[in-house]
């Protein structure tokens, strides 16, 4: 007979505002099975859980029913304490009455009588519990992460120095990600690449980080403690083995006038390029897209055309028939680091809802550009080596126009959210311009100056006392061109007046975006991410690095809009989560997993057929004599996620779901 | 059982309150549920969640037995499709409701009374819209009564 105890919490006022937990206790005193019924106002605190303990110990209870918010928040805790009294945690179950119903609702009477719904469901479930026992699976301590950015860079060297084995992947041809593409970095003004080559290296030469470039994840497998990545080695065209990195390949080829990715347009690179002078490996890659060679060939050419880069090889590394790999690695944790790009006015959208800002002539005034191109102009290693000239003629910008949230802050243009670094970065960019044309204009147009962060707020005031930025706050309508200059049409909300001025060049900080395909990413790895695309976190504030999925994590701009400060935190951050996991050789899983009943499984295996994780395998029964009576399904228990699938397909009931059991929930139906 | 049915709150005199059973997913809808709770996102107060860890695992004898025991209107919820936790079991719940949405209809239950839906983690406001527009219709449609008036008959 159960004897079960329910525990109606009040969560301060959070659930007794709305709903009357005194009353839900009392109810669930009269529900059959029911031998202790209470309510409290902080079940979670340790006089709260010492009554759950107490109770179990004095009442011999045999199930635990905790009325209070999600069980996503609270349900480790409720069975710890269920543990500490000698009962099976797993017959400790909680009533969402907090999230499910009084922040919902506001009529008291009607939310008192759903929390009595839900509390009576979980009762009639737990009566039907049985005692698990968690299932324990080795741990394959090495880590995959992906994207080697900074918070890539940073979470592999943290792992690799906790000493673990890493596996860094990056799917373009050098390490670095966008901060190797900037000038100098807020709000300290020190130079971007100073600090960030030497991390590459470091990364490079590390023994313990296995470097991945030009390289996608293809495929994941497995669970956490035990995933197995398909990676694809994407064909550099050269061999890695052999190149030395003398760059004569690219002095030879012949197609020289690609717009190059890492000057974000504004320079040129050769086909067969080295992204930029520090890229790490410094291994060239041949654009198949663009090369002279492989156009032919697609073309059909049987005639071997152009192969330049190949006589000019002295150590014939190059490699026209290379092909893409597929390496698989078992790793047992992963850290999902793969940033983000810059939302690009008037060009096609990623993503359907993004409409463009054709009333900026983003793409046919050359002297528009964005934040990125801006740095790579500001940058010493840059297309101008630093100077700062406009694109259309070359000439030194008199007065330089930016407009802040270009995209941003803007549900009609599709992104409702705040791009987080752009007031800092144009702060910085008035005060690079300044620097390098002591003359200049810096007129700023914005919204809001949001500058919260460590020394964030008296930049931005230097730029504007010391370096004589001009904020006017106000929203730019139009750009349009006007002779050699750029007409801006704006309006200054706080004179209440339009506003109408001649620019030389105008820079829009346009949104922060993740990286296209993030979706088919996250798919794969079965995160989930919000409308945007950013990958969701398991918690806002206290899982900020957790995904969903046990074993996989998540740093910097790939989560949300992110600095390089925030996004370096959050890589220590992931490296320190994976370094916990992987300070245990065993790992203890959920034991919510199917169980087939070998006297009633009739062999069809129509289990076998739907489990995603392939987790079925075939059983012989035979007699004492050795001979075959049946052939019968068995699961993996190791291998199977508890997803339940099998079970709601099995036509003969012959597989259950432990802790959803058939009974387990048609009891809760039952109760309705 | 009829202790339990003793202390429930009689519905309003007045007007008629569906009562509505949701089966949803844990990693999708109910994670999105609990982002309108706190997103407090006000919605009807009818619906009754039964959490599961995938929509796989919903067999559609659930929801034929929700109306048996009373239910006047069922919501099916999960992962959008391509973004199961478990990979694909949300196909198979798709495969399977589209099969069973026909026999539903051979056992007398109008398909108005069940929504299915897709809710991801991230849609608090989606989840309080599918909350809403289902308690909506099945208000209209009435109390189901069909499965309460053969066993009064018999």
């Amino acid at each position: 007979m159960a004897r079960i105890g329910v525990f109606v919490c009040h969560c301060g006022e959070n659930i007794g505002r709305t709903v009357d937990c005194a009353q839900v206790a009392e109810a669930c005193g009269s529900f059959p099975g029911v031998v202790h019924s209470v309510d409290y106002k902080y079940m979670c605190s340790d006089p709260g859980q010492l009554q759950i303990k107490e109770a179990i110990k004095e009442k011999g209870l045999t199930g635990v029913v905790v009325a209070a918010c999600s069980p996503h928040m609270h349900e480790k805790t409720f069975r710890k304490a269920a543990a500490a009294a000698g009962l099976n945690p797993f017959l400790c179950e909680m009533a969402n009455i907090r999230e499910h119903c009084s922040w919902i609702h506001e009529d008291r009477a009607r939310a008192t009588a759903k929390a009595i719904d839900l509390t009576r469901f979980i009762v009639e479930k737990v009566k039907r519990n049985q005692p698990l026992v968690p299932i324990s699976i080795p741990v394959e301590r090495r880590a995959l992460v992906i994207g080697a950015g900074i918070a890539g860079i940073q979470a592999a060297l943290d792992i690799a120095d906790g000493g673990r084995e890493v596996i860094l992947v990056e799917k373009e041809p050098s390490i670095g990600g966008h901060m190797s593409q900037l000038s100098e970095t807020f709000p300290t003004l020190d130079c971007s690449q100073c600090i960030l080559t030497p991390r590459m290296v470091e990364a490079f030469q590390h023994p313990r980080i296995k470097l991945m470039t030009y390289s996608e994840v293809e495929s994941l497998e497995g669970y956490i403690g035990n995933f197995a990545v398909t990676i694809r080695k994407k064909a550099r065209s050269v061999d890695d083995e052999l190149c030395n990195g003398c760059g004569d390949c690219q002095s030879a080829c012949p197609v020289k006038k690609i717009p190059s990715e890492f000057d974000a347009g504004l320079g040129k690179r050769t086909a067969i390029y080295v992204p930029f002078p520090q890229a790490v490996p410094n291994i060239p890659v041949i654009d198949r897209e663009r090369c002279t060679r492989f156009k032919a060939m697609r073309k059909g050419k049987k005639k071997e055309v152009c192969g330049r880069c190949l006589k000019a090889c002295g150590r014939e590394a190059i490699d026209f028939a290379q092909e893409d790999r597929l390496i698989t690695e078992k790793v047992g944790a992963i850290v999902f680091a793969t940033g983000y790009q810059l939302y690009s006015i008037g060009e096609e959208q990623p993503r359907e809802h993004l409409s463009g800002y054709g009333e900026y002539g983003y793409g046919e005034i050359p002297d528009v550009i964005d934040g990125m191109q801006f740095e790579r102009l500001a940058s010493a290693s840059g297309p101008t080596g630093g100077r700062i000239e406009r694109p259309s003629d070359g000439k030194e910008p008199e007065t330089v126009v930016f407009l802040q949230c270009v995209g941003s802050r803007d549900p009609q243009k599709g992104i409702d959210y705040c791009s987080k670094l752009c007031c800092m970065y144009i702060a910085k960019h008035t005060m690079l311009y300044r620097h390098k044309v002591h003359h200049g204009r810096a007129v700023v147009f914005y919204m809001d100056v949001r500058a919260g962060g460590k020394g964030y707020d008296e930049f931005v005031r230097r730029a504007v006392e010391e370096d004589g930025a001009e904020y006017v706050r106000g929203r730019v309508s139009r750009l349009y061109r006007a002779g050699d200059k750029v007409r801006v049409c704006g309006f200054d909300t706080l004179s209440g007046e339009p506003l109408e001025m001649d620019a030389d060049m105008v820079v829009m900080a346009t949104a922060i975006q993740p990286q296209p395909g993030i979706e088919s990413l996250a798919q794969k790895l079965s995160v989930s991410y919000d409308k945007s695309g950013f990958i969701n976190e398991a918690h806002p504030k206290l899982k900020p690095v957790e995904t969903n999925t046990a074993g996989i994590y998540v740093a910097g701009a790939c989560q949300a809009p992110r600095d390089i400060p925030d996004a370096v935190a959050m890589a220590s951050a992931a490296a320190s989560k994976v370094l916990g996991l992987f300070s245990n050789e065993e790992l203890e899983r959920d034991p919510c997993v199917a169980q087939v009943d070998e006297t009633t499984c009739s062999g069809c295996f129509h289990c076998e057929r739907v489990c995603p994780y392939g987790a079925v395998e075939h059983l012989e029964v035979r007699d004492r004599g050795g001979n075959l009576i049946k052939v019968i399904a068995k699961v993996n228990q190791g291998v199977c996620q508890g997803c339940g699938t099998c079970q709601a397909t099995c036509p003969s009931k012959s597989v259950e779901l432990l802790g959803f059991t058939d009974a387990q929930i048609f009891a809760a139906i039952n109760s309705l | 059982m009829s202790e339990a049915t003793a202390t429930r709150t009689p519905p309003a005199v007045d007007a008629f309150e569906p009562k509505i059973i949701a089966f949803v997913c844990n990693w999708c809808t109910y994670t999105g549920a609990d982002l309108a709770g706190t997103s407090r996102l006000q919605m009807a107060p009818n619906v009754r969640i039964i959490r599961l860890p995938c929509t796989g695992r919903i067999d559609p004898l659930f929801i034929v037995k929700a109306f048996e025991r009373g239910a006047d209107g069922v919501i099916v919820s999960g992962c959008h499709p391509g973004d199961c936790h478990y990979t694909a079991g949300n196909f198979h719940a798709r495969r399977r409701f589209a099969v069973a949405r026909e026999i539903m209809g051979f056992l007398g239950i109008d398909l108005d009374r069940v929504t299915f839906s897709w809710v991801s983690a991230s849609e608090g406001g989606k989840w309080s819209e599918v909350v809403n527009e289902t308690t909506a219709r099945v208000r209209k449609l009435g109390p189901f009564n069909t499965y309460r008036d053969l066993v009064a008959g018999s």
